[in-house]
């Protein structure tokens, strides 16, 4: 575990984590209650993604998720009542409820969705960055998450040429859960080491440990800092696991994985190590837990009592129009 | 274009250039950028001279990586540019069709109106240069029936100068679609070059007997076979649609209420083409209107070939269009 930089930075980690963990919970209940439907894609077991590698982001700076965006739109400010709303599809929603789950917008936080085709977010990520490139935006990055199954895609590759070609301000972040949909990595790729493949495009990449959160932060931070200071796209792979099924159910056949991978849980070994620092107790972990649950349970009430747009809606925002 | 109306005389392709050169000067957050726009002046020759100019951060050429360069375009877009892509046909879109219908055409709707895409595609389409079935299709149809998008098929020189600037000042993601067979067309353009909207169709002869729609690379051909048939005593109104989403339906309508007679000339394949669309809107709403069945010429359903008699015998041909406008004046 590579040294935290103090004790309160530290605890919020934990408490952003917890909130994803407790919030995605509580969506996993709602989509069994059919509150909640579509598809549900859980960040589950991969918080400290989201979590370490939005921290050396600022508000300038721009993020394009995957499918499986929930946590990093609560890390990127988004009030978790936004989010619950758009999931059960009310106009309160981010979106008004057109998006759900997967289609998860913030454009007053820079957050560019939420897509649902795997790897069709980094070709928008490479045109954000160009954007600032081209305006003189010097300090500003474009966060890029993909996930395993995107390596696949020649978007991919693509996009890690076009940016390491024209030195755009790109900062890809590979959420490898090792697993493509329900097929394993080693399964869909002839090779599996990304910054392997990167290299190829001169593009400088690592990988740290996606299940340490403070691994996570200070490999991003790296990152960030060199794209931030003109030296090009930097791609990092952070290497978790999803404990909960995607689309489909893999988990029928991992039991073993998932227990593997459960020791490694960053909601379990993350407070281990804040309490051999001696920065949490029971009482302080208590109280994350309660202000986290009291905040879900609003999310869910705020969301329960919303309202579905009008029908008369329906075709607004097809178009938009020059006055607005 | 007629060889006699005052003002300069140019060419398709250099009224297309004339444009681009004014919306760059214009507008510093426009930029250019596609395949082969440097060397070429892209694939059509229409952007040659422009990077000399402007440079190669204006003029910005890129890997032959459709996907990619089109969704930067719409990430440039989301990001205050004002890109204009350059896809060399709308065979090779089909590499990026993925990021203009789910992603260009969605954002703004998927959001809740958060986001807009002022995004302009421009792509060559159509056949008549032997080029065969990748670089030959008419596919602007399938860009045209997804809500989202704005579809442009310039048919004249006013229109290829004149439909960039409103394209770019519109909110949203619009595609231009240049037929091939139009970029060596000559004619006059006045000056100062009308301004034109980029709404609306534009009846191109006025008629009584008959109405041809048609647009981009079949206006010519209805045009010529609108002459033929005034030689036999046929007064056929030709009315180009010059935007193909949104349809301007009312124009096909008032014009079909006038000469109760259509044909719709469309060089895509008929199957699920935009002239059955067309002949679908016409049926809805105005079908007591008519004298006689609706006809549609349109291409063969064959991928279209090399060989120049082939592709000729798959493209509608004057003599087809003539052939079904006498067959709906029951002169067949």
């Amino acid at each position: 575990m590579t040294p935290a930089p103090d004790r309160d930075h530290a605890l919020h980690l934990l408490r952003e984590m917890t909130r994803i963990r407790r919030f995605e919970e509580a969506c996993a209940e709602l989509c069994s209650a059919t509150k909640i439907r579509g598809f549900l894609h859980l960040h589950i077991g991969e918080e400290a993604v989201a979590t370490g590698a939005m921290q050396s982001l600022g508000d300038d700076d721009a993020v394009v998720a995957t499918y499986r965006e929930h946590g990093h739109a609560l890390v990127r400010g988004l009030p978790p009542r936004e989010l619950m709303a758009e999931m059960l599809g009310r106009v309160e929603g981010c979106c008004h409820g057109h998006g759900g789950s997967m289609h998860v917008f913030d454009a007053s936080r820079r957050f560019y969705g939420g897509n649902a085709i795997v790897g069709g977010g980094l070709p928008l990520a490479v045109g954000l960055a160009l954007a600032d490139q081209m305006s003189d935006r010097t300090d500003r990055v474009t966060a890029c998450f993909f996930g395993a199954g995107a390596i696949a895609e020649g978007e991919l590759h693509e996009s890690i040429d076009l940016a390491a070609l024209w030195r755009l301000p790109v900062l890809f972040v590979c959420e490898s859960n090792r697993c493509a949909t329900s097929t394993a990595l080693e399964r869909s790729a002839s090779e599996t080491d990304l910054p392997v493949k990167a290299a190829s495009h001169e593009l400088p990449a690592w990988h740290a440990d996606g299940m340490d959160v403070l691994a996570v932060e200070q490999a991003v931070r790296r990152a960030a800092g060199m794209v931030r200071g003109g030296e090009g796209p930097v791609l990092v792979e952070l290497r978790t696991y999803r404990f909960r099924a995607s689309t489909y159910d893999p988990c029928l056949h991992r039991s073993e994985e998932v227990a593997r991978w459960r020791e490694r849980d960053p909601l379990v070994t993350f407070p281990a190590w804040l309490r051999s620092q001696g920065w949490l107790d029971d009482d302080a972990l208590n109280g994350i837990e309660e202000r986290v649950a009291a905040e879900v349970a609003d999310a869910i009430a705020f969301a329960e009592a919303g309202t579905p747009e009008p029908v008369t809606e329906l075709e607004r925002f097809v178009y938009a129009w020059e006055d607005g | 274009m007629s060889a006699a109306a005052p003002g300069r005389r140019l060419t398709y392709r250099e009224a297309l250039r004339e444009a681009l050169r004014e919306a760059l000067a214009a507008d510093e957050r426009v930029f250019v950028i596609g395949e082969d726009v440097r060397a070429y002046g892209g694939s059509s020759g229409v952007s040659r001279d422009l990077l000399a100019e402007l440079g190669p951060e204006r003029i910005r050429v890129t890997p032959l990586s459709e996907s990619a360069f089109v969704g930067a375009g719409i990430g440039a877009a989301l990001g205050g540019m004002r890109p204009i892509v350059e896809v060399t046909t709308v065979d090779f879109s089909l590499r990026a069709l993925d990021q203009l219908v789910n992603h260009a055409a969605a954002i703004r709707h998927m959001s809740g109106g958060q986001f807009a895409v002022p995004l302009v595609v421009r792509m060559t389409t159509g056949a008549g240069r032997q080029l065969a079935a990748r670089h030959a299709h008419s596919l602007e149809h399938w860009y045209a029936r997804v809500p989202g998008l704005k579809v442009l098929a310039p048919a004249t020189l006013d229109d290829a100068r004149g439909m960039l600037a409103p394209a770019l000042a519109d909110p949203n993601p619009v595609l231009i679609f240049e037929h091939g067979s139009l970029y060596r067309m000559e004619g006059a353009l006045a000056d100062p070059p009308p301004d034109v909207a980029t709404t609306g169709a534009a009846v191109r002869r006025s008629g009584d007997d008959v109405t041809l729609v048609a647009y981009g690379g079949s206006l010519p051909k209805a045009l010529a076979a609108a002459d033929a048939l005034a030689a036999e005593g046929v007064d056929a109104e030709v009315l180009d649609l010059r935007a193909l989403r949104p349809l301007d339906v009312d124009a096909v309508l008032a014009s079909v209420a006038r000469t109760h007679r259509v044909v719709v000339v469309d060089e895509a394949w008929r199957t699920g083409s935009l002239a059955g669309e067309i002949v679908a809107l016409v049926a809805e709403r105005a079908l007591y209107d008519l004298d006689a069945p609706p006809e549609r010429v349109c291409s063969a359903e064959v991928p279209i070939p090399y060989a120049k008699h082939l592709e000729d015998a798959a493209l509608p041909s004057v003599e087809g269009v003539v052939a079904a406008a006498r067959r709906t004046v029951g002169r067949a």
